[in-house]
């Protein structure tokens, strides 16, 4: 009787193909992943239901700290030094307009804008900075601020950015929003981190019937 | 394939006067670093957040020099919402009377009933204001919070007023109240 004899096959597969799959795709998404930066001003973002990406490009962030604080960031390198020239010619500051350029956000009274550019970047942090003083309704810096922005970006819309921490107190943003409307910005953007809409909303069910939200 | 080869340990003899090295495979089995790779993997997919920071807008109005240039609100479509601080909310629908027998004390979670209600109590949806009143005590938050209200309630009609100098002592007077109550 002639037995078919099975040929003995091993059961181990050859793993390195695997490996290399698994360590491509770790690599492929810890290359893709965008680091949060590393934030001067610790800020906790309240959360919303708005659904809009929050602009990168071309922004005016006006920055509330959990104390009041107030601090102004901008990423147009250009439109930065229009404002510092226009500060030395105006105020006489004698500002650097290099360091002015370079420097991520303001947090600093007038007076005192040349030590805080003369500052090395990593200490300027938000907790030890002064801020923009904004309390004192007769002396608002923020609107002067906003006015070199303004003035800074002849014409154009920057997109005006408003972040402010849970525990800021209303005074704050009520002296940002008066800043804003004094030089008629009078739309802008609070940066908020995503929220789910409450099931039974109205609005749920608007999005439920599939219509598209107005922002 | 990809396995240790053990059985060269043991098989090998040893002839007079000859030492043969042992031989091993070359192969590594790869199945725990198969492993360790899925796993790192894993970890770095639940360790980010893939959320990105949204915006909201907000569309200021132009101040009004003249008060005739205000706009004008029919009374009984109003509800004004007051911000008190500790995350405090009241309201009162039209005007406030002079004895504030209609200022009423609510809270973030509830206040969503009170404004469908008025919304669904208002003949003309055009007539449906409301008016939000932070005190100098609540918190960017709050005023998020309230707005992100408007937003979930499709409240269209909304404006952000500072307090009266009367209505900041009410929510004052109420909240030191409501914290003496529990203690009697």
């Amino acid at each position: 009787m002639g037995r078919a004899k099975l040929p003995r096959k091993s059961t181990s597969i050859d793993m390195t193909a695997m490996c290399d799959v698994a360590f491509l795709l770790l690599s492929f998404f810890i290359l893709t992943t965008k680091f949060k930066p590393s934030e001067a001003i610790a800020v906790t973002i309240p959360k919303s239901v708005a659904a809009k990406v929050a602009p990168t490009k071309d922004i005016v962030q006006v920055i509330i700290d959990k104390d009041g604080k107030v601090f102004l960031e901008m990423d147009d390198e250009e439109v930065k030094e229009t404002m510092a020239n226009t500060l030395n010619t105006t105020k006489n500051m004698g500002l650097d307009v290099k360091a002015f350029k370079k420097a991520p956000f303001f947090g600093a009274p007038f007076g005192n804008l040349k030590s805080f550019l003369a500052l090395p970047e990593d200490q300027r942090k938000g907790n030890l900075l002064p801020g923009i003083p904004v309390k004192d309704t007769a002396n608002n810096e923020l609107t002067e601020w906003m006015t070199l922005v303004r003035d800074a970006y002849q014409g154009k819309k920057p997109n005006l950015l408003l972040k402010g921490d849970n525990l800021a107190k209303f005074p704050a943003f009520k002296s940002v929003i008066t800043a804003f409307k004094k030089n008629d910005f009078l739309k802008f953007q609070m940066v908020t981190s995503p929220e789910g809409v409450p099931v039974g909303t109205e609005l749920w069910k608007k999005s439920q019937a599939g219509e598209k939200r107005e922002e | 394939m990809a396995e240790m080869d053990t059985s060269s340990g043991g098989g090998h003899k040893k002839g007079p006067g000859v030492k043969k090295g042992k031989k091993l495979s070359t192969r590594v089995d790869l199945t725990p670093m198969v492993d360790l790779g899925f796993l790192l993997i894993t970890f770095f997919i639940f360790t980010t957040t893939m959320s990105q920071a949204t915006a909201m807008k907000l569309i200021l109005p132009k101040d009004a020099d003249k008060p005739e240039d205000q706009n004008k609100a029919k009374q009984s479509g109003v509800i004004t919402i007051l911000l008190g601080k500790d995350n405090n909310v009241f309201y009162y629908e039209g005007e406030l009377t002079p004895n504030a027998s209609n200022f009423q004390s609510s809270n973030f979670h509830d206040i969503r009933e009170v404004l469908i209600k008025k919304k669904n109590s208002v003949s003309d949806i055009k007539d449906f204001v409301v008016i939000l009143k932070p005190s100098d005590e609540c918190t960017y938050k709050n005023v998020v919070d309230i707005l992100d209200e408007m937003t979930i309630n499709v409240c269209t009609r909304y404006a952000l007023v500072d307090i009266t100098d009367i209505e900041s002592q009410l929510v004052a007077k109420s909240e030191a109240m409501a914290a003496a109550a529990p203690a009697n």
